[in-house]
């Protein structure tokens, strides 16, 4: 008899143990970590002490509370943006793509094989003072002759739709490709209008993959602060560049520390909103 | 009588057919051009690693070269930042992976107490910012006082975000996995063991190889959370971040586009395979 024969209630946990305990020793314990810091005060030169110091959470939303904004704003304008752009595609493919389905997914996460930094890179090439597109724009006068695009909320905000697009249509069009097309069909026979088919099958049922897409795009872009470093200027920078700096840069841990939790807490109170409009059903995936 | 019919019931048919024309190739033209706004940046990285760039920006074109391909180490740091971020990829996704198996293996397979707390535990890392991801783990490694920042930081970090991605990609394709298999192999007299080897091991196979190419692709990706546990050492994203303050050398173009090509390749082999068993089965 072997052992796992004569223990077969332990296989799951010695199966579970090795990668849980990897999670829980660097993901949750330094989350305790980090709230600890997010309540000491001092200084990198004195060391820092454990006071309950409330304080920093104050101080943070006092003196951030404009970047914090910016974070949340500019993460929803790039999700409602990647949403638009990339559902007429999602559903081309889903319905559309026959054989070809596998390889214009591939073209989907393209840009992921490029190195992210890179890609962003790219983008300050793109929209630089004396590129094609600036030079397009000053030319139809939709920018001035000394308008620019490189350091304003424009680019942050094209770099961050575009570097987090895949993480909105790969969703969408799994949701979309799982439509049964015959419901479809009865519905436009029904409502005689491919207008109201869509808006009442076709949208309905690929809500799930909007709301994947949403929250896979929204949160990462909230916490983002490679774009607004490359793209924009100091006034286009978000949490993301504040706390960064505080930790990097200026070692004031206890404030850095601080504003993750506002960050983290600002995500949740901007999903629990949207679940609200959405219908929590959707956003747990139990609708049936 | 059906000489007036057909013309009134002939109507909306050919209104709704010019109607699906138009809308057919509307909806084809729009993702065609989305597609050229998705490659359009590709395109920039790899047409700028030919540039001649006179000065240190690499922004607009100057001029062809092979040069930078030629002398792709030719900036000092490239290359040991190339073989870090390689060496760092390669264990961290094959232990994340191993991990990961494991773990996927337990969720699908067995009831247990807990369940529902170990799936929260994986899906929490998937839905934290990253630089949250990458603060914590330094407030952990600076109060304690015996880490140094380096090497073993940066692994550690890649492994606890690659566990969640393994275990999500493993457990999706087992799920459909047929059980009888393993059944029958134990009824054929092979223990638990022999069975796991010679029967799950290989049906998984195929996740497993997923897993350990996503968790490889993220971890050679990441800058976030690296950033934030290197202490002096520095991975190819580091190498990136650094020279872009002072112009990025177009070498970066030359080591991004290579990347690219390899991970594409890799994409379209398993594209190939997958539409070969499709046939097949």
């Amino acid at each position: 008899m072997s052992f796992f024969h004569r223990h077969r209630g332990l296989t799951p946990y010695l199966l579970l143990g090795p990668g849980i305990a990897w999670l829980a020793v660097f993901f949750v314990v330094p989350l305790g970590f980090l709230a600890y810091q997010s309540l000491q005060s001092g200084n990198f030169d004195i060391g820092y002490a454990f006071t309950w110091s409330w304080g920093n959470y104050w101080h943070a939303i006092r003196d951030y509370h404009a970047q914090f904004v910016r974070s949340l704003e500019y993460a929803g304008l790039a999700t409602v943006l990647a949403l638009v752009i990339s559902y007429p595609v999602a559903y081309w493919i889903a319905f559309r793509g026959g054989r070809w389905k596998n390889l214009l997914l591939l073209f989907i996460v393209a840009p992921f094989f490029v190195t992210y930094l890179i890609r962003t890179l790219a983008w300050e090439t793109i929209l630089s003072d004396n590129g094609f597109v600036v030079n397009t724009l000053q030319s139809l006068h939709v920018l001035g002759s000394s308008g620019r695009l490189l350091a304003t909320s424009t680019a942050v905000v094209t770099g961050i739709t575009y570097n987090f697009l895949p993480f909105m249509a790969l969703p969408l069009y799994v949701s979309l490709e799982q439509i049964d097309g015959s419901l479809i069909e009865a519905a436009e026979d029904l409502y005689a209008s491919k207008l109201h088919a869509f808006l009442r099958v076709t949208l309905p049922l690929s809500l799930p993959g909007v709301v994947a897409g949403t929250l896979l795009t929204f949160i990462p872009a909230a916490g983002d602060f490679i774009n607004a470093q490359l793209l924009g200027s100091p006034e286009n920078h978000m949490i993301g560049n504040v706390i960064q700096s505080k930790f990097l840069e200026l070692t004031d841990y206890p404030a850095a520390a601080s504003m993750s939790f506002i960050l983290m807490a600002g995500i949740l109170v901007a999903v629990a909103i949207y679940a609200r409009i959405v219908g929590t059903e959707q956003l747990t995936g139990t609708a049936t | 009588m059906s000489s007036i019919a057909v013309p009134t019931a002939r109507e909306p048919n050919f209104l709704a057919t010019v109607l699906a024309v138009v809308r057919r190739h509307v909806l084809t033209v729009y993702s065609f051009l989305f597609f050229a706004y998705l490659l359009l940046p590709i395109a920039v990285v790899m047409i700028f690693s030919f540039n001649n760039p006179t000065g240190k920006f690499n922004y607009t074109w100057q001029g062809f070269t092979w040069d930078n391909w030629r002398y792709w180490d030719g900036v000092p740091g490239i290359r040991s930042a190339i073989f870090l971020s390689l060496e760092i990829a390669v264990v961290a996704s094959v232990i994340a992976t191993a991990l990961g198996t494991m773990i996927a293996l337990a969720l699908v397979r067995y009831g247990f107490r807990g369940r529902a707390t170990t799936n929260i535990l994986i899906f929490l890392p998937l839905s934290t910012p990253e630089i949250v991801l990458g603060a914590s783990l330094l407030t952990l490694f600076l109060n304690l006082s015996f880490v140094t920042f380096g090497f073993w930081t940066i692994l550690i970090a890649h492994i606890m975000f690659c566990i969640s991605f393994a275990v999500v990609t493993v457990k999706a394709r087992l799920v459909g996995f047929d059980r009888h298999l393993e059944e029958a192999a134990m009824d054929l007299g092979a223990n638990e063991w022999t069975t796991f080897r010679k029967v799950t091991l290989p049906l998984t196979a195929p996740a497993i190889l997923a897993a350990l190419l996503l968790c490889f692709a993220i971890s050679i990706d990441d800058f976030v959370v690296t950033y934030f546990n290197s202490g002096s050492e520095v991975t190819f994203p580091l190498f990136v971040w650094g020279a872009a303050r002072i112009g990025a050398p177009a070498q970066v173009n030359v080591i991004g586009t290579a990347i690219f090509v390899v991970a594409l390749a890799a994409m379209l082999v398993n594209v190939v395979f997958q539409r070969r068993r499709e046939v097949r089965a």
